[in-house]
Formats: C-alpha cells, sequence, structure tokens
C-alpha cells in the first residue's frame, strides 16, 4: 500500500516533470533544422550544439527579455502583496461575511481565463467603456490610448494573480489570535503600533509565500502580454513564442526555457525554506 | 484609604443577558482581590471593562478618582495577564517582557535594567533568548507576569493566572503569585472559577453570579458565613436546609425533622439555612440542633471521610468526619448529627 502511495507520485514526476525535462536539455543543445520536427538532436552526426546556450549569454535581446520578465514579474508580486495584504486581513475579520468575501475572490475562476482578458480588452480599448465614459463626461475628446500599454499589461497581470496572493494571507489570518493585538494594546502600543509591531511581523511567511506564488508564475507569463502588453514587452514566455513558433527555432526556445527555469531556482528553493520554517 | 479602584453601578448587556448588572466595588491600593464565580457570571467581562477592552452600557470605572472609561485600553496605567498568557509568538522572552517598556519612551538602559531585574524575580534567567514555543507551561506563566509587571502598574488584572497549570505546579505558583503581590504593592485582581485557588491567595474574595457581585468579604468570613444559597453552595458545596421560619427566629425543618437555631434570629421572610459538612460532628444524646439519620455512603479522601447522612425527615446531609475522630460509622449505621449554634448560617431570602 505504501510503496503503491509512493508510486504515485514517482511516476507524475518520471512522466511529466523528469521526460519533459530531458526533452528540453536534449533540445538546448540540437541543432535547428528544415525536417520535422525542426531540429537534429545531437547523435544525428553533428554531436552537441554549444552554441544556443552562448547565444543566451552574447546577445543582450534575450538577457533583456530576461530582466524585463523579472522586473514585471516582481512589480506584479509587490502590487498583488500590496492588495492582498489588507483584503486578507480583512476577509479574516468579517466575520459573517467571511466566506461571502472569500467566494468574490474565487469567483473570477469560474470564467474563463481568455474570456476575462478579452473583457479587459473591452474595456480598455479606444472604442472601449473606459473611454467611452471619459468621452461622455466631456473629459476627453481623442481616445485616451489605455490597451497595448505598459500599465495595461501590469493590470491585467495583478488582477489575474491577485487572488493567489490573498488566499495564502487570509489562510495565515485566520490563525491569528485576536487577544494578541489586546495584549500588544494592554501593554502600551496604539492600534497602528500593534498592527506594525504584532500583527504584520506574524503574516510574513504568508506574505512571503503569496509574493512567491505570484512571481514564479508571472516571469514566464505569455497571454497577458501578448494580448494587453506593448509590442516591446518583449517578456521571456513572448519570446520563447516566437522562438517557437515565429522561427520555429526549438533549440533557442528550449535554451531560453531552461535559462528562466534555472533563474527561478533560487526564488524556489527560498519558498520551500519558508514553507520548512513554518 | 482612598481606594484605587472604583467601580459604580456597571452594567453591560449582550443581547438580553445582562453579562454585568450593576457592579459596584472598592478595590484599596496593595489589596488582592479575587472575582470568583463559574462560567458565564460575568467575572471576566468585568475584567474586560476594567482593561477596557469592553465597554459598559452604564456605571463609572475610576482608578485613584481618575475616570477610565474615556481612556482607550493602550493608555490605561492598568496591566492584565492573559488567560491564555498571549504571548508574542515570534518575539523572544526578553523581547516580550521589554515590549510594554519600549512603548513608554524609556531610554535603551532603563528598559534593559527593568527586564533584567523581571527576569531575575521571576527565575527566567537562561531564558531570555528563547521564544515562547520552546517554553514550559509554568515558564510561560512567569513570563506573561513578567511582562505586566514590568511596567510596574498601579492595579494588575489577572484572568485565571493559574488555569492553565498542572495541579502540583498551581500551589507554588500561588505562593509566588502571593509574594510577588506583596512585594510590588501593586493591587490585583484575578478571575477564577477555582474556589480554592481564590480562598488561598486572596485578601478578600467577590462571588458572582449572573453578573452580580453576591457576597464580597475576606475569605473566611465569605466561606464561614455565606450570605445566599448561591455562595453557600458554589463555596465549599455546603448543605442548604429549607424550612419555615418560627415565631423566635429558627427554622423548622422537616427534611430534619428538627429546629435549627443559629446565634442570630433568622432574618424576616428567610427559609433556609446553611451547614458546612466539617461543622457537623456525631453526637449520642438528643438536645438542640441534632438530628438522627443513617449513613448511606462513605468516601474515603484522606485526612477526612465523606458521609452522605439521610435523616428521618428525608433529606441528605454531607458530612465531613475527621480522620482524627477515629473510624466513621459504617454504611447503613444509625447515626445522631449535632451542631452548634454558631455553625448555622442563616441565608438571605
Amino acid at each position: 500500500m505504501r510503496v503503491a502511495l509512493r508510486l504515485v507520485p514517482g511516476l507524475w514526476l518520471a512522466l511529466l516533470v523528469a521526460a519533459p525535462l530531458a526533452l528540453v536539455f536534449v533540445l538546448a543543445v540540437s541543432w535547428q533544422s528544415n525536417g520535422v520536427p525542426p531540429y537534429d538532436p545531437p547523435w544525428a552526426g553533428q554531436g552537441t550544439n554549444p552554441d544556443n546556450l552562448r547565444l543566451l549569454l552574447e546577445d543582450p535581446y534575450y538577457r533583456a527579455s530576461l530582466a524585463q520578465s523579472f522586473v514585471v514579474a516582481a512589480l506584479t508580486a509587490g502590487l498583488c502583496l500590496l492588495l492582498a495584504a489588507p483584503m486578507g486581513i480583512a476577509i479574516a475579520r468579517a466575520g459573517r461575511w467571511r466566506n461571502a468575501l472569500l467566494a468574490a475572490v474565487l469567483l473570477p475562476f469560474w470564467t474563463g481565463f481568455l474570456i476575462r482578458i478579452g473583457a479587459w480588452i473591452g474595456l480598455l480599448r479606444d472604442e472601449g467603456w473606459i473611454n467611452a465614459v471619459l468621452r461622455g463626461l466631456g473629459l476627453t475628446q481623442d481616445a485616451i490610448p489605455l490597451l497595448y500599454t505598459h500599465g495595461a499589461m501590469l493590470l491585467g497581470m495583478v488582477y489575474a494573480y491577485l487572488p493567489f496572493a490573498v488566499l495564502p494571507v487570509f489562510a495565515a489570518a485566520t490563525r491569528l489570535d485576536p487577544v494578541l493585538e489586546e495584549a500588544a494594546a494592554d501593554l502600551g502600543a496604539t492600534p497602528g503600533h500593534a498592527f506594525l509591531t504584532v500583527t504584520l511581523p506574524q503574516l510574513f511567511p504568508a506574505l512571503a509565500a503569496a509574493f512567491l506564488l505570484v512571481f514564479i508564475p508571472a516571469a514566464g507569463e505569455y497571454v497577458i502580454p501578448e494580448l494587453l502588453g506593448p509590442p516591446d514587452a518583449t517578456l521571456v514566455g513572448r519570446v520563447l513564442f516566437q522562438e517557437f513558433f515565429q522561427n520555429r527555432d526549438w533549440p533557442v526556445a528550449s535554451a531560453l526555457a531552461l535559462a528562466l527555469l534555472a533563474l527561478l531556482t533560487g526564488p524556489i528553493l527560498l519558498f520551500q525554506r519558508l514553507g520548512r520554517a513554518q | 484609604m482612598k481606594p484605587r479602584l472604583t467601580l459604580r453601578g456597571l452594567t453591560r448587556r449582550f443581547g438580553n443577558v445582562a453579562a454585568l448588572d450593576g457592579v459596584s466595588l472598592d478595590v484599596p491600593p496593595g489589596e488582592f482581590l479575587a472575582l470568583l464565580g463559574g462560567s458565564g457570571s460575568g467575572k471576566s467581562t468585568l475584567l474586560r471593562v476594567i482593561a477596557g477592552f469592553e465597554t459598559p452600557d452604564a456605571g463609572t470605572v475610576q482608578l485613584d478618582g481618575t475616570d477610565l472609561l474615556g481612556v482607550p485600553p493602550h493608555r490605561r496605567p492598568v496591566n492584565m495577564m492573559f488567560q491564555s498568557y498571549a504571548l508574542f509568538p515570534h518575539m523572544s522572552v526578553a523581547s516580550n517582557i521589554a515590549y510594554g517598556l519600549k512603548r513608554e519612551g524609556l531610554p535603551r538602559a532603563e528598559v534593559a535594567a527593568r527586564v533584567a531585574q523581571a527576569i531575575a524575580v521571576l527565575r527566567l534567567e537562561g531564558m531570555e533568548a528563547r521564544k515562547p514555543h520552546a517554553l514550559s507551561g509554568g515558564q510561560r506563566q512567569r513570563v506573561a507576569l513578567a511582562r505586566a509587571l514590568v511596567k510596574r502598574p498601579r492595579l494588575l488584572l489577572l484572568d485565571e493566572p493559574l488555569g492553565a497549570l498542572d495541579a502540583n505546579l498551581r500551589e507554588r505558583t500561588g505562593f509566588e503569585l502571593r509574594a510577588i503581590q506583596r512585594e510590588s504593592g501593586a493591587a490585583f485582581i484575578m478571575v477564577t472559577h477555582d474556589q480554592a485557588e481564590a480562598l488561598a491567595l486572596a485578601d478578600r474574595v467577590a462571588v458572582m453570579d449572573h453578573g452580580r457581585i453576591v457576597q464580597a468579604g475576606p475569605p473566611r468570613e465569605v466561606y464561614d458565613r455565606p450570605s445566599t444559597r448561591f455562595v453557600a453552595t458554589f463555596l465549599g458545596a455546603a448543605n442548604v436546609l429549607d424550612g419555615t421560619r418560627t415565631a423566635d427566629g429558627a427554622l423548622d425543618c422537616p427534611g430534619a425533622a428538627c429546629t435549627l437555631r443559629a446565634e442570630a434570629p433568622l432574618p424576616e421572610g428567610g427559609t433556609a439555612v446553611a451547614l458546612r459538612p466539617e461543622r457537623i460532628r456525631l453526637a449520642t444524646e438528643p438536645g438542640e440542633n441534632t438530628a438522627a439519620g443513617t449513613v448511606e455512603e462513605s468516601a474515603f479522601r484522606g485526612e477526612s471521610s465523606l458521609l452522605l447522612v439521610r435523616l428521618s425527615g428525608g433529606a441528605t446531609l454531607r458530612v465531613s468526619h475527621a480522620e482524627e475522630d477515629g473510624a466513621p460509622p459504617p454504611r447503613g449505621a444509625a447515626v445522631r448529627l449535632a451542631w452548634d449554634r454558631d455553625d448555622v448560617v442563616p441565608l438571605l431570602p
């Protein structure tokens, strides 16, 4: 029984994580070709190809794309945290409204992701609702360009990832003992001081978890920059897509995917350490 | 002596339930007062009103003549030791104790000196850097006490301070608490549901029931002279005998098939008296304040045995028979019980 129980995650990891990862490794040292599939593996006669990984180091285009992705992911995670911290705490303390508010946070998941992003396009485009309202109020004559801006991209990212940040903060906030804030007040702390010195420090592990839960997937995000962002927002997800589907350069795309994975290992390890500390 | 704390007419309702129903009380400086009552008696609400976590619907709270009700909890010169201790889990023992002093904005050196002193008084040396979860229950209790005492409050509130300790630690910690209270000179108000704790530690016991203080006085007085049926049965589980008041102030008790006569006549309208189990003796001769009965049960309790004696009138009395008086009568034995006038306590109607 115990063996069988271990077999399930073992098989899962072997088939769906280790095998694809090995394939990506092989691809990253393969040669681009015009065949189907469009690459020659190292054992096809040309040996391993070091150029794909070298290209990532030498061509500033890829480095810039990775750097931009990390900046956008950090901004997204930071903004999510700023919203999620008060939301999570407030929902945890909402008494009989708690479940309703929590459901409201999770409600967007009931609609398809692309439909929701499509709805943002409908709101943000030049003939969209926001511009229509602005024009109707006489605040502007010409449409203000909202869609395909960095702002729209960041808005979409924060919108999409916010629930992932709210949930860990909420879970940690429900476990807080309200008596501790009374104890702080009893010892002379103002409500603000009690929050900063007693409540917030206890939420640090959850806040770090929330940050990373948003940061890690946001770093590789493709759909939102593609649909809401400007053309110059060449985040790593978009570059991957270009290399893979437009340039049909599977080896470079694979090398880029490996680089992203390697760069994200740091935050992932940090996340695990935090999990153990809790 | 001017009272340190003055409570007048405190009332607090939760819906239809009055958690506090017109509580008035004076606590002189340096007194150790125990608020004794069952759950829902209002004792914890009273403590929270004094600390400022609960606002009364009516009444006043004054500390040394200054009104406290308009003062938020963090500015009241009153400190509380919480029932579950409420130690800050992310802070070390030293940081927990220093927390309140830092809020006062005291110089660093003074904070350190006072923390060190509190750590010495409460025997927490070597624990300074530990987090609360790495402490034993007794150590946590002492940290909580140190954290409140280090502020040198004029009034310290303690919510079930010994409640979370195991039995053998309770007695020792109780004596320590007493000694610390004497030394600090602060007035202590302790909430407890444990009558033994209240009687052992406090200078004065206030018994609460349904949001009222039903009797307040020195432990011996409250124990020996309970004023109501509730106090008599809650404290030390006294026997309460019902009957009708005779013209000369005695109690005609059909359940005991005798007339009980107290030192003082029963109050007008009084229909019951209390009789402590340990004040009832075995007698040989019939006479005033005696009753005949049969031993129904007998339980050995170390220094004494508890007898349940069914009287000829039908009432059952709990009788404590001291071991030094020899072997207790066996089950089924016919006995005659006797008590002094002084031990018959007339209860208020």
